[in-house]
């Protein structure tokens, strides 16, 4: 089957995503970019690859696969970052111990069916979980245990397992006649790294028409984008048929955006999925007007140390995301109805419903639109400039 | 990198202005007077008629940009107290003259009086204010009203006319020990009128396709004398009527300008910006530009030394009063509609395909209205905008990656509304 690769090289995550010639999502790759960015893409296309090659199996084989597919892939994951954590550890017994009863702990996430938080992310917070019993059972300090995890996750992501759709098609017996093989007809990158993606120039888009694109192909109409990543924030304006009519992004200072909401989680020592539940308990959310990530602690500490409630601080902090993004979207000419939230921030609940309450608050109808895919945003909006530029010849 | 490429007016006028630089270093050893002014509004046919040397700290501030030794400076400024959000231009020359050291290339020297021309920027007082402190230098003040109502009116030139004849000239008088004398002063008038003739038609070339010049990057080059020390001079004279031959060349044989990095290809992009440049980032930014194939077609900036592309020139029939006149017309002093207005004509006429601002972190007077001046050009003129930031002279304010993303994306945003 022809199908249309869009890349999107971010500074936190790398997204990729191959769609069908009518511009639907056939598989879906995720990653983070860490510091090398031709394995980041190596990685998150032979990901989406391979959600493709599942995708387009006849149910009930689909399902079963996938399944099978994840719970292979993160296995093998799991075994070899085992294995590398291990022998970071050989020159400590105790850590040895430590770390294998750890990954007695880990081995849950093989059958973890969520594709949309990468494996690092998923590895990381289910350590920090179970890491301070583990190492304290053995009798090891919690940071050398978490200092080998980290630098193994590191050394792994550096250095991809091979992902083989057909090696696990095999195992769980699809026969090869149901199996449809994906042919990538043209491909397209963009992103903070997009000069650094192994593509042609030619192939290569800006982040804000990536996005604009991609927003208005999820939903016809959009007028406004307002995409919220790890380290900077867009606001986009589209005209009646879709085309960038300004934009405005933010400036060097990264306040606000996605690594913001992990340094939070971070110092509050939850994982980063838990953030959103905690700030929508809360009743009475904190004004909180500084986004410095920098500042982040020291601001929640304060905080708590006043007296107030972790989930109304947690909540203050996610309005003053939403309030950031308002003044960008203020200096890019306002908002236009309908706007589509995308990025990674867009999937936390929180900044969503805070996103309403405030455009409500501020603005007179307007109706936002945030897809399951919002994540994926920018890469749809490249492989559908793939896909354009390939009908165009 | 490869070596800087220029063509002929730059290079002559990297010798014309090095040549004066020299000149105002000897000035004390040769028993003349120097004196510091801003460009905006200067007074230079003036101080030419009293054998003067004019010395600008803006210049002085984006030469040192230029030869990246404003951080330094800066530095020096920030210990001395200056916060660090004080126009760079300020901190730059504030920081050099606490630093006691040199200029670009040159001694510059001490001032023995700062003529403050306050026309458009605010900063202006307080950064001859603290000059006054560290020179111990008098200030003779000429105040130029803002045109906030659009329009000079009468009062107002004869309100910068008397203050010019009561106030300056007096001081210019106990400064030098002469009389004023209106036939120099004349005299000059007419040599700057000419001058901007010829400087006129080399910023209309730019209406050419392709155009023969970078109205903004290489622009910057060429306003040189005409902004400076040497408007009023015969030396200016034929340094502009030169230029212009040499464009008019340039346009008849359908060639680009010459940037750093050699001849420019392909024009892609037409367009108009707004601001000036990054100094410390200048060569990268420009390289920015003319990589993706986009020329300046016209700009604001090289607007802030005198607009006469609208039509004014110095007239020599009415020296006080072209004086005030020129004072008062600088882009600087222009109300936000006014500038609005300017931009939007120059898209048009110039037929650019989009608007850039550059906006400068440290410059509050400029900053306050441009985003509203990016969207109104947008709805009115029907072109795309793009918001660049960074700085004059500070450099940490420049992210190379930031800009070259922004201007991508709004090239390419240009590029996709053609296709459409």
């Amino acid at each position: 089957m022809r199908a249309f690769l869009g890349v999107d090289l971010g500074s936190t995550t790398t997204k990729a995503v191959l769609l069908d010639e009518k511009g639907g999502i056939l598989g879906r790759g995720l990653t983070n970019t860490r510091a090398n960015f031709e394995t980041a893409c190596a990685v998150a296309r032979a990901e989406a690859l391979a959600d493709a090659r599942f995708g387009l199996l006849a149910e009930p084989a689909r399902s079963g696969a996938r399944r099978a597919y994840h719970r292979a892939e993160r296995g093998r994951r799991l075994e070899h970052l085992r294995a590398r954590t291990l022998l970071l550890a050989d020159d400590d017994a105790r850590l040895q111990v430590a770390a294998s009863r750890l990954f007695e702990a880990l081995a849950k996430l093989a059958s973890a069916e969520d594709g949309a938080v990468s494996f690092r992310d998923a590895v990381a917070e289910a350590a920090a979980t179970a890491a301070e019993a583990v190492a304290t059972a053995a009798g090891v300090p919690y940071e050398r245990l978490m200092s080998a995890l980290e630098r193994a996750l590191v050394a792994d992501e550096a250095d991809p397992t091979a992902l083989d759709p057909d090696a696990v098609l095999d195992e769980i017996g699809v026969p090869a006649g149901e199996r449809v093989p994906v042919d990538v007809a043209a491909q397209s990158g963009t992103g903070y790294g997009r000069h650094r993606l192994p593509f042609a120039p030619g192939e290569i888009r800006s982040e804000i028409l990536c996005h604009g694109l991609g927003a208005s192909h999820a939903f016809p109409g959009t007028r406004t984008v307002l995409d919220i990543g790890g380290q900077d924030t867009k606001a986009i304006q589209l005209d009646e048929r879709g085309l960038v009519t300004s934009f405005q992004m933010n400036d060097r200072c990264a306040a606000g955006c996605g690594r913001y909401l992990g340094y939070v989680a971070e110092e509050l020592g939850v994982g980063l999925p838990d953030l959103a539940p905690l700030a929508l308990s809360a009743h009475c959310p904190s004004r909180i007007n500084s986004t410095c990530t920098v500042f982040a602690g020291a601001e929640i500490r304060e905080r708590l140390a006043l007296g107030e409630r972790r989930e109304d601080v947690v909540a203050g902090l996610h309005r003053a995301i939403v309030l950031r993004a308002l003044g960008l979207l203020a200096r890019a000419g306002g908002v236009h109805s309908p706007l589509t939230f995308s990025g990674g921030v867009a999937r936390n609940e929180a900044v969503v419903r805070s996103l309403r309450d405030e455009l409500s608050r501020h603005y007179r109808d307007v109706a936002v639109n945030v897809s399951t895919d919002s994540i994926f945003n920018g890469a749809v909006g490249a492989a559908l400039f793939a896909l354009r530029e390939t009908a165009a010849c | 990198m490869t070596p800087v490429q220029k063509d002929e007016g730059m290079v002559r006028q990297k010798a014309m202005l090095q040549a004066h630089a020299e000149r105002a270093a000897r000035a004390r050893d040769e028993g003349r007077k120097v004196v510091y002014t801003f460009v905006p509004g200067n007074l230079v046919e003036l101080l030419l008629s009293f054998d003067v040397e004019p010395v600008y700290p803006e210049i002085t501030a984006l030469q040192s940009g230029m030869r990246r030794a404003s951080d330094r400076y800066i530095r020096e400024a920030e210990r001395a107290g200056h916060a660090e959000d004080v126009c760079s231009y300020v901190k730059c020359d504030v920081g050099m003259a606490l630093a006691g050291d040199v200029g670009p290339g040159k001694t510059v020297p001490a001032p023995d009086l700062l003529l403050l021309s306050g026309t458009g920027c605010a900063t202006f007082y307080k950064w001859f204010e603290s000059l006054a402190g560290i020179w111990r230098a008098p200030v003779a003040l000429l105040q130029v009203p803002y045109q906030a109502d659009g329009a000079v009116t009468d009062e107002m030139r004869r309100y910068v006319v008397a203050q010019i004849r009561d106030d300056v000239i007096p001081a210019l008088e106990r400064l030098t020990g002469r009389r004023f004398d209106i036939d120099r002063l004349r005299e000059h008038l007419r040599l700057s009128a000419r001058a901007e003739d010829a400087y006129s038609a080399v910023v209309e070339s730019a209406r050419r396709r392709p155009s023969p010049i970078d109205a903004y990057f290489g622009m910057v080059f060429y306003v040189g004398p005409i902004f400076t020390a040497l408007r009023g001079t015969l030396e200016a004279v034929e340094y502009y009527e030169r230029l212009r031959a040499e464009v008019e060349t340039r346009a008849r044989a359908g060639l680009g300008p010459v940037t750093p990095d050699g001849p420019m290809g392909e024009q892609r992009f037409r367009l108009v910006v707004e601001g000036p440049p990054c100094w410390t980032a200048f060569r990268d930014l420009w390289k920015l530009f003319s990589d993706a194939g986009a020329v300046v077609v016209a700009s604001t900036y090289s607007k802030v030394g005198g607009l006469y592309d609208t039509g004014f020139r110095h007239d020599p029939d009415r020296p006080l009063e072209s004086l005030a006149d020129y004072c008062l017309g600088c882009y600087t002093n222009l109300s936000l509609p006014q500038r609005l207005a300017l931009v939007e004509r120059y898209v048009r006429d110039y037929e650019a395909d989009g608007f850039v601002v550059h906006s400068v972190k440290s410059c509050k007077a400029f900053g306050v209205g441009q985003p509203l001046l990016l969207r109104e050009v947008e709805r009115r003129a029907g072109v795309p905008g793009c918001f660049l930031e960074s700085d004059l002279v500070d450099s940490r304010y420049f992210s190379h990656a930031n800009v070259r993303n922004r201007l991508e994306s709004f090239l390419q945003a240009i590029d996709m509304r053609r296709k459409a």
